[in-house]
């Protein structure tokens, strides 16, 4: 790395730091509960619940810190919080 | 649909992520924004990485108005304005409080900027230390209850209400509780020509003591306990208000924080309970919240 | 010479100047002995004149200096002007906007501090923010500082300098004289200036992220990249007064300028207006055989300490004047820092240093002769002085 003049920085660079190693609970997924109503996906701090194409979603256990605001909010319990095996 | 890119140094279960994430939602690509020191600013540029995905400016803590002020000016000048939208966001201390001369004066000269204010309702980026947008009674590291206190002794500024008094077109308390509501809000602004304000209720985990999981549900309950009236302001009108049915006791918001612990327990606890109940209930009359 | 003269306003002048350097965003707030630069630019707007223009009517320096961050960080060529306590107040930002790397360029029109409020002149002021990473340069009349802001631009806005420049001009001295100066013109401004083109700028087509924050790791390397721009200005504000020069036949030194230094025994150095009053003094004690000289010091920062090494070497006594004061250190700025670019050197001169016209305290020729008598003496006993007040009225104290 060399230092940019005034510290100039590109976009979306914080992705080379992994969260992931953060998380103490990790959300499990009861795919047959869920109702595909997104807020999950929208509510996330850490935007690592990502919806697909079919409206499932997806965790990106690369950054998810396990805050468990996911499945807190989940209006079908779709979302458990576990904890996590290191 | 630009979002915070993950892997910045939020806390687990953030407000201000969420906010942020909200208004970038809200104001799309074609954006500036503007950002004074705070949490926001310290966890999401840590040299040589940043979490935007938009352009992004941080200068100090008590200048984001005046900077944003700047960057539309000088888009104006350069014949670069174009439909880019130029949106300061900051804590509620960069705001109300230092910030608070630089925020005047842009909105009195009528800048074409939109301001959001996330409001954790203390200086969390330092520690927790009470602003003057910390509640009545609320322990901070700087209101400690003692013998001689029950904690913040003064209660929230008013500050949407100082923001419409300056004439501004567009005034609106939110709650990053209501995301959908939060995005209309803010797109809302952003479509008004010259200082529009967005005051947003954000529960902070660290600062106000709850489970990381909980930051939706607690700020749900100030909106529902009448501690967070939401509303809109037209023209220095109030256009539309989020009634809430059957309001809940204040006690149901502040036993779920620890930063209100303390009047559970302390003597005369259930007067200085009664003085925030006291708040709710003005806040229900004022603005029609029933 | 080009150019015909024309009877104005120093601060008109200077606003002129600044027009004519095409700026795209003016934010100031207005203080004496200011108040005449923005008022004319004002004006100009007013009139339409300033095309590509915005100027902000702020609430504070604070915020004046603030905006600025934002524009220029868009690409926006800058301009703000103060002084004293408006300049104190920007203190913060000032540290910013060199860190950021904004090439923002503000005229300050030196004046005292408070308190005792006083709104006179001298250079406290701006040499109490010599260690935010600004450029300083130092005018002697009102020609000069409308042409030095048109250099100031060109070297903050080298790309391999990209720093911000103070254009320090006397308070009233200069801002409110009346005198014929050549106007700057527009064509051969142009010819001198190129547009500012950053590279890197605020822009949704190609977010970047400006102002973020470096921990121990690196910040280091930033606070020595600062350093390095600032080496690199010297050779800078050289070649920005040689083209000056070639364009528009006007020239007053490079870093430093010299008067009768060559063959001088006494090397007074000095900053600003007082430099015309000194060359008078000269001329005078020339006339009585005296082996005395000048250094104008055109830049404070960087600071130009070869330069200085290479002008001093065959003084044998040199003396400092200073509008300004280090409290606790009974010196002034420029006594401080002659002093220490001469040592570790084999250059052994002694550097006696004076305190005048603080708080506009009139500097009358005989005060300068007084000094230059002193500094004989200084040479003649082989006994130096310490630094002091050459214009206290002791019956007062
Ligand atoms: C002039 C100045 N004073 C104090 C600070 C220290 N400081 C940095 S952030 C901060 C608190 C930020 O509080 P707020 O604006 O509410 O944002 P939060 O971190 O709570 O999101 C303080 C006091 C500073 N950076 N600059
Ligand atoms: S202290 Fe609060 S606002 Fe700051 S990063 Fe943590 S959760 Fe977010
Ligand atoms: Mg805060």
């Amino acid at each position: 790395m060399k230092i940019t003049i005034g510290g100039v920085v590109e976009p979306g660079t914080t992705r080379a730091n992994k969260t992931g190693g953060w998380r103490n609970f990790k959300p499990l997924y009861h795919k047959d509960k869920c109702i595909k109503c997104g807020l999950c996906s929208m509510l996330c701090p850490d935007s690592s619940v990502h919806e697909q194409e079919d409206k499932y979603v997806i965790f990106d256990f690369d950054f998810c810190k396990g805050c468990g605001i996911c499945a807190n909010e989940c209006p079908k319990d779709a979302i458990e919080m576990v904890l996590e095996e290191k | 649909m630009s979002r915070l890119a993950p892997g910045h140094r939020g806390c687990a279960g953030c407000c201000d992520a969420m906010a942020a994430n909200f208004v970038l939602e809200a104001i799309g690509d074609d954006a500036i924004v503007i950002n004074p020191t705070g949490c926001l600013e310290v966890m999401t540029t840590p040299y040589p990485e940043s979490a935007w995905e938009v352009p992004w400016i941080h200068s100090l803590f008590e200048n984001a108005a005046a900077v944003a002020t700047g960057v539309e000016a000088a888009l104006r000048a350069l014949g670069r304005k174009g439909d880019t939208k130029v949106v300061a966001m900051g804590g509620d201390g960069g705001t109300l409080d230092i910030g608070m001369q630089a925020i005047s004066g842009a909105f009195e000269r009528g800048d074409d900027i939109t301001y959001v204010c996330i409001d954790n309702e203390a200086y969390m980026n330092t520690g927790v230390q009470r602003s003057g947008a910390t509640p009545f009674n609320a322990s901070t590291t700087t209101s400690p209850p003692g013998s001689q206190s029950f904690g913040n002794p003064r209660p929230k500024k008013n500050m949407p209400a100082i923001m419409a008094a300056h004439g501004s077109p567009y005034v609106a308390t939110t709650s990053i509780s209501y995301p959908k509501e939060m995005m209309r809000k803010v797109k809302k602004a952003v479509g008004i020509e010259g200082p529009t304000y967005i005051h947003a209720h954000a529960p902070c985990t660290t600062g106000w003591r709850f489970d990381t999981s909980k930051t939706v549900e607690i700020g749900k309950l100030a909106v529902e306990t009448a501690l967070w009236p939401m509303y809109e302001q037209e023209e220095g009108e109030i256009t539309k208000v989020r009634k809430v049915k059957q309001p809940k006791p204040v006690e149901d918001y502040l036993k779920a924080q620890g930063r209100f612990k303390h009047l559970f327990t302390m003597e005369g606890g259930d007067e200085a309970i009664a003085k925030i109940q006291a708040i709710a209930d003005w806040n229900i009359k004022h603005y029609g919240l029933e | 010479m080009t150019g015909k003269m024309t009877v104005v306003e120093g601060s008109y002048a200077v606003a002129h100047a600044v027009k004519i350097c095409r700026p795209n965003v003016i934010s100031a707030y207005p203080i004496t002995p200011q108040t005449h630069i923005v008022e004319d630019l004002s004006q100009f707007m007013a009139d339409g004149e300033i095309p590509n223009c915005e100027y902000i009517n702020v609430e504070s320096e604070f915020s004046a200096i603030s905006t600025l961050v934002g524009a220029s960080a868009v690409g926006a060529r800058t301009y703000s002007s103060t002084t004293s306590q408006g300049l104190e107040l920007m203190h913060e930002v000032l540290f910013n906007v060199s860190g950021m790397r904004l090439p923002i360029v503000m005229t300050v029109a030196n004046r005292a501090v408070s308190a005792p409020i006083n709104i006179w002149n001298d250079h406290q002021d701006s040499i109490s923010q010599r260690d935010t990473g600004w450029m300083q340069l130092y005018a002697e009349d009102p020609q000069e500082a409308a042409d030095m802001t048109a250099q100031a631009y060109r070297v903050a806005e080298d790309k391999d300098i990209m720093l911000p420049a103070m254009v320090c001009m006397d308070g009233f001295i200069l801002s409110h004289v009346y005198e014929p100066v050549i106007l700057l013109e527009q064509e051969l401004t142009d010819e001198y200036l190129p547009g500012f083109e950053p590279e890197h700028i605020l822009d949704p087509a190609k977010p970047k992220t400006f102002g973020a924050f470096a921990d121990p790791s690196t910040y280091t390397e930033f606070r020595y990249l600062q350093q390095k721009g600032m080496d690199a200005a010297l050779e800078k504000i050289e070649n920005a007064a040689d083209d000056f020069n070639k364009i528009f036949g006007r020239y007053y030194g490079g870093l430093i300028d010299t008067y009768e230094a060559e063959d001088a025994e006494i090397l007074l150095f000095a900053m600003g207006s007082v430099v015309g009053t000194i060359k008078d003094v000269i001329d005078r004690a020339r006339t009585e055989g005296v082996k005395v000289g000048l250094v104008k010091v055109r830049a404070f920062r960087p600071f130009p300490v070869e330069a200085i090494r290479k002008v001093v070497k065959d003084a044998s006594v040199i003396v400092t004047l200073d509008k300004n004061i280090s409290l606790g250190l009974n010196e002034g700025a420029l006594c401080t820092e002659v002093k220490s670019c001469l040592y570790n050197t084999d250059i052994n001169i002694p550097v006696i240093g004076f305190l005048l016209g603080h708080g506009g305290r009139d500097i009358p020729r005989r005060n300068i002769r007084m000094i230059i008598d002193k500094a004989k003496q200084v040479i003649r006993s082989g006994v130096t002085i310490e630094s002091e007040y050459a214009d206290l009225r002791g019956e007062l104290i």
